[in-house]
Order: C-alpha cells, then sequence, then structure tokens
C-alpha cells in the first residue's frame, strides 16, 4: 500500500466513522442519562430519514427546512415511543426495557415496511450537492464533511446542554438518582422526555444525512449503522459524549483499513476490538473506573 | 408436561397420517376437473420481491386469456391457480403444497426467485409434477431432478457472456470485480466471469449485504486503473456503489447481469450508471414480431409496459402449454417429454432445453444512455 492510499484509506474511515459517530451521540446520551439501551434509536433514525424524504419530495424543501422538519418528526416520533413503551416499565428490570426496546425497533422496522415497502428510495439529486474535494492527492466530499462538521457540532452542543443549562442538571441529577431528584422537586418524566426528545432528533438529524450520502432510504436502514453505532458507544465509553464520537472515528478507521487489507472481515473486525477493549478496560477508551454503588 | 408432549407427539402423528391419506387419494384424481386444465404459479405476489412476482403473474394471466380465447389445449380451457410465496422458500413450500395436494395442478410454473425455486423444486420432483422457472437463474434449481424446467438462462451463462463482450466488444484487457460474499446471484456471476474472461483480473474486492459504503475496497480497484468494473448485484446496491466509484474517479467501464434492469438504477444512480453495459433476457426495444406483438398485447390487458419478468414468465407459461399440448395429456411423464424435445420460439426468442433441461437461448446486451436503456446487441451461447 503507498503512501498516497493510506492516506486515501484514511480519510475514507474517518468519513465512515463520523456517520457511526453521529448515531452513537443519541445513544449514549439516552443511555448516559437514563441508563436504557435504547435498540429503536436506529429505527428512529430510519424514521427522521423518512420523513426528510417526504419533506424534499412532496413539499419541495430545500435542506435545512428539510434536516429541522426531520429533526422535529424524529423528536416527537422518540418522544411517543418513550411514553407509550418505556414508561409503563419505568419500575420494571432493565432487561424488561431492553426487550421492549427490541420490540419497538421491529415494529417500527416492520410498520414501515408494511406502509412504504421495502423498496430503496431516494432523496432529489440537488438537494445538497456532494461535491469531490481533493486534498493533494487524496479525496473526499463535502458530504462526508458535513456529517463530520454536524457531528463536531452536535458533541458539543450536546456538552453545553448538559453541563451549563436548568435541564442538563435535571439530566444529571435524574441520572444520578431518580428517586432523589424527584424529591428534590425536579419533574422526572419531563427530563426523561426531553432526553428522548434531543436524542431522537440527532437521529432525525443523522438519518437525513446518511440518507442523502448512500442515496437510500428503506426500512431496514438503521440495522447495520445501528449496530456500529452501538458498538462505538460502548467502545468510546457508554454515556460519554466525546467517547461516542472518538468511538465511531477509531472504529470507522479500523474498519476501513481491514476491509482494504481482506474486506470479507470487514463487519467481524469492529466486534474483536470491541471485545478485546472490553477485556482490557471494560468501560471504554474514555470511560473512568466506577466502583458499583452497594 | 410429559403428558402434554406425548399428546403432541400424537396429534402430530395423526395428522402426518391423515395427510399421507390425502395424498394417495390426490394423485388419482389429478389434471383438474372436466373440461379445465389447473395450472399453478408461485410467486411473491406480496413482501420485498413483490413487483417481480406481481409482473410475472401478470405475463402469465395474459397468456391464459389468450390460449382460452383461442379454444384452449387440445379443447380444454386452462386455470391458473396462483399462491403467493411471499418471497420464503418456507412459504414456497406450504404454497406449492397446496397447488399439488387440494387442487390438483398438472404442472407448476414458478417460483420467481431463485431462492424459493431452489427450496421448491425437490418437492416437485418428490410428486413428479413438472416445475417451470421463467426467472430462477440459480444453476442449482434444475438439478433437483428431472421433472425441473428452466426457460431463463443461468447465472454462469451471464457471467460467461459478460467475460466474452468485455473481452470482445469493450477491448478489455484489465478487469477489477466487487462482489457480494453473501449472495448466491453474486457469487455465480464472478465465478463465471472469472473463469471465463481472457484478460488480467487485476482486483477483486467483496462486500457483505446492507453494506452502503464501498470506499476501502474502490479506493484499492481505483489504484489498479482496470478497464472494466465487473459488478455482479442488483440495482439499488449498484447504484450506490457506482456513484462512490465516479466520486472517485474511476472511468472503468461498468458492467454487469440481469440485476441493473431496473427503473430504479437511474433514480438512484443518477449520472454515474449511464454507459453501463448488462446482460438480460430481454429488452422492450427489440424489433422482433414476438416482442412487438407481447408489448401489445400486454399494453391492452393492463395499460403498462411489460418488465423482463412478465416476458420470461409468459414464455415459461407458454412452453409449458405448448408442451402439453403436444403431449396430448396432461399426464406428468407425457409432459415431461414434451418439454425436453420442445424447440419453438417464444418472446424473448427461441428456445429448446439442454440434457440438464435448462433453457439455450441467447442474450443481449443493453448499454444506457442518459438515463435510458438502449438495445445494444444480442450474444448467443
Amino acid at each position: 500500500m503507498s503512501l498516497v492510499e493510506i492516506l486515501q484509506q484514511l480519510i475514507n474511515g474517518l468519513s465512515l466513522g463520523s456517520v457511526y459517530a453521529l448515531i452513537a451521540l443519541g445513544y449514549t446520551m439516552v443511555y448516559g442519562i437514563i441508563g436504557l439501551i435504547n435498540f429503536a434509536h436506529c429505527d428512529i433514525y430510519m424514521v427522521g430519514a423518512y420523513i426528510g424524504l417526504f419533506a424534499s419530495i412532496n413539499l419541495h424543501l430545500p435542506f435545512i427546512p428539510t434536516l429541522l422538519i426531520a429533526m422535529v418528526g424524529s423528536a416527537i416520533a422518540g418522544v411517543l415511543v418513550e411514553r407509550i413503551a418505556y414508561k409503563p416499565l419505568r419500575k420494571a428490570s432493565n432487561i424488561a426495557l431492553l426487550i421492549t426496546a427490541m420490540g419497538v425497533s421491529l415494529l417500527l422496522e416492520n410498520t414501515f415496511n408494511a406502509i412504504f415497502g421495502a423498496a430503496q428510495r431516494s432523496y432529489p439529486h440537488d438537494i445538497l450537492a456532494q461535491k469531490t474535494i481533493a486534498i493533494g492527492p487524496v479525496h473526499t466530499d463535502s458530504l462526508h464533511l458535513i456529517i463530520l462538521l454536524t457531528s463536531v457540532v452536535l458533541m458539543l452542543l450536546l456538552q453545553i446542554i448538559i453541563y451549563k443549562t436548568k435541564i442538563g442538571k435535571a439530566m444529571r441529577a435524574t441520572s444520578a438518582d431518580k428517586d432523589a431528584a424527584a424529591l428534590m422537586g425536579i419533574n422526572v418524566d419531563a427530563t426523561i422526555s426531553a432526553t428522548f426528545a434531543i436524542g431522537s432528533a440527532l437521529a432525525g438529524a443523522a438519518g437525513v444525512l446518511v440518507g442523502i450520502l448512500y442515496n437510500s432510504v428503506e426500512p431496514y436502514m438503521g440495522i447495520q449503522p445501528g449496530i456500529k453505532a452501538f458498538t462505538a458507544a460502548v467502545f468510546g465509553g457508554i454515556g460519554l459524549i466525546p467517547g461516542a464520537f472518538l468511538g465511531g472515528l477509531v472504529l470507522g478507521v479500523i474498519e476501513t483499513f481491514v476491509t482494504a487489507w481482506y474486506s470479507p472481515l470487514s463487519h467481524a473486525i469492529g466486534f474483536i476490538v470491541l471485545i478485546v477493549i472490553l477485556i482490557i478496560k471494560p468501560s471504554g477508551l474514555l470511560g473512568k473506573k466506577v466502583s458499583e454503588k452497594v | 408436561m410429559k403428558k402434554q408432549i406425548t399428546a403432541c407427539v400424537l396429534g402430530l402423528a395423526m395428522v402426518a397420517s391423515l395427510a399421507g391419506c390425502k395424498d394417495n387419494v390426490g394423485s388419482a384424481a389429478r389434471g383438474g376437473s372436466g373440461d379445465t386444465i389447473k395450472i399453478g404459479f408461485i410467486g411473491p405476489l406480496t413482501g420485498d420481491a413483490s413487483s417481480y412476482g406481481q409482473s410475472s403473474q401478470k405475463g402469465l394471466l395474459l397468456l391464459e386469456d389468450q390460449i382460452n380465447n383461442a379454444g384452449g389445449i387440445n379443447g380444454k380451457k386452462i386455470e391458473i391457480v396462483s399462491v403467493d410465496d411471499e418471497g420464503k422458500p418456507a412459504t414456497t413450500s406450504t404454497g406449492g403444497m397446496k397447488l399439488i395436494n387440494s387442487d390438483k395442478v398438472v404442472a407448476i410454473v414458478g417460483p420467481v426467485t431463485s431462492t424459493c425455486a431452489n427450496s421448491f423444486a425437490p418437492i416437485a420432483q418428490k410428486y413428479n409434477i413438472p416445475m417451470i422457472t421463467g426467472t430462477g437463474t440459480d444453476v442449482n434449481i434444475t438439478k433437483a431432478g428431472d421433472c425441473i424446467f428452466r426457460t431463463c438462462f443461468t447465472d454462469p451463462f451471464q457471467g460467461k457472456v459478460m467475460a466474452k463482450f468485455a473481452t470482445e466488444d469493450l477491448k478489455a484487457k484489465t478487469a477489477a470485480v466487487l462482489y457480494n460474499n453473501g449472495d448466491d446471484y453474486s457469487k455465480g456471476l464472478f465465478t463465471a466471469f472469472k473463469d471465463s474472461f481472457t484478460g488480467t483480473i487485476v482486483d477483486t474486492e467483496t462486500y457483505s449485504k446492507g453494506d452502503k459504503d464501498f470506499n476501502a475496497q474502490l479506493t484499492k480497484i481505483s489504484a489498479k486503473k482496470p478497464d472494466v468494473l465487473f459488478l455482479p448485484e442488483y440495482y439499488s446496491d449498484v447504484a450506490v456503489i457506482a456513484r462512490q466509484a465516479r466520486n472517485m474517479g474511476i472511468t472503468a467501464t461498468i458492467i454487469g447481469g440481469d440485476g441493473f434492469d431496473s427503473p430504479e438504477l437511474f433514480s438512484v444512480g443518477g449520472d454515474a450508471v449511464n454507459g453501463v453495459y448488462f446482460s438480460n433476457h430481454y429488452t422492450s426495444d427489440d424489433t422482433s414480431e414476438a416482442v412487438v406483438q407481447f408489448i401489445k398485447d400486454y399494453k391492452a390487458k393492463y395499460n403498462a409496459e411489460p418488465d423482463a419478468f412478465a416476458a420470461l414468465t409468459y414464455d415459461a407459461g407458454k412452453v409449458l402449454c405448448e408442451s402439453i399440448k403436444n403431449a396430448g395429456s396432461t399426464d406428468a411423464n407425457a409432459i415431461k417429454n414434451a418439454l425436453k424435445s420442445y424447440n419453438g420460439s417464444v418472446v424473448c426468442g427461441k428456445i429448446s432445453f439442454d440434457s440438464d433441461r435448462n433453457a439455450v437461448k441467447s442474450a443481449v446486451i443493453i448499454k444506457t444512455v442518459d438515463g435510458k436503456k438502449q438495445f445494444y446487441k444480442k450474444i448467443s451461447a
């Protein structure tokens, strides 16, 4: 492999990783606040992609309004899912919640399949021009840069929301101890809904961007990126926002180099690395060692 | 608990023995009652591949009309009995058993997709029911036995045709292949292409089902600068790969098989899929009399343009009906013998069967220009 090719693959990897990072942010946020691995997150991502698709095709909206509508729509979808499927189980065990999340995931996928069919749809070609950008001998494209930039901005924004705002303080309190937070006058239900709204809006944004990037929107589009993003989140330290970002990028780079070396291994490698990380450092790349509360 | 299990086992045994009885009764009364000849159709009328199944069914129902309006086969009307396999092997088996046991069909057209055809072929063989698929291209289907026929070409044939086309028409010296290593269709085409291509294959890369990012593989292919890029895949992935390849500056001519054939190729692929070549069974641009007549009849009945699935299944039905006519009987063995010696002309050209009961026919090469398919040339086996 020549130096140019190595550089090019590095850029390919960061581009792919930026997609994982973008989806992983929402995953990790919901986990960080209420300790739920929301398997339906990747399907909210699919729902967002569909909402954006209809906004752009039927309402002929340009990119920014499409993105905003998709974000609002998926935030509503996320809150609905939380209210209908997760809230009644607030006192149940984590396993029950996890299984419910998987059920919601399957329900969303198959409902969309039943309504819209499994056929792949695509965004209008002119919604966001994809220009090739050359940096010396290597190149990437404008859309990947936008995705990377969006991830960085969202990551910073999330950090600000969580650490500098009142709702963020409520989220952190809820995360530390739900019952105590309620005793202190925090509206736990509203806080959890807000968490889901923000997390789902992120998923919706990712859905639109990735839908445009790969030019395909279909009911099962969330499954594979969803698993990868989940891996990325655990990899970087689940519950940590910078961890999800870093985990996504590292996973993308590792996967790209392995694909270039021996493509049949490309999907296995992420999980191999994950297992190794979990054995060596169970809290993930950026995670701190925490002692279990007794 | 133990009691329940015993009861279940007993119950199952009873059902199984009853089913067994029914089979024996069934074989005596086969052929349909009185004046009709019942022919089964199996295809995905719902589910992922529903557009394939519905087109195929329309083609076959058009044939039903035509034959019955012309007086039927040897004085008997035909009746098409359809079952929906949802594109799933398990549903194919139950639906096919229903056709054989309760509907008592004399022969079956379908299943439409290779996977379902592969799962149903051994069942048709077991019950000695002639099965003829118009669209199942996987090479293994007809290996189930002497009841199983196919009127389309096989995956290896397409791979071979494209290798020949790349060398002779495109003058390609080097080729790169990017294929789906989890898909029989993709692997079948790749293997045949690799075995027949006389130039050098400079790079072979793989991916899995569901992948959307091919930049790592394409970066490697780009460095080798091949003359042609062979993509043995269906339209949706081809469109995504072609876009990423062109974005990367790969200028190789993209070639592939009948999986490219869909209007979706252009809606997703845009400019990136202009100037690609692929092999196909049939083109509506073909000016032969049979094609023109078929398109006219199809449009009159459905007010829509027929796709390859409609034409291919129509052909499979036609070959079957003409063979029943030639046999002068609806006995399975007589139909089988008549099919084996069939030699006639259908919409997609002349058809006869080789010793493995696969159709011997020609392929057409399609070129895409300005978002449209164009007939390029015909290639024979």
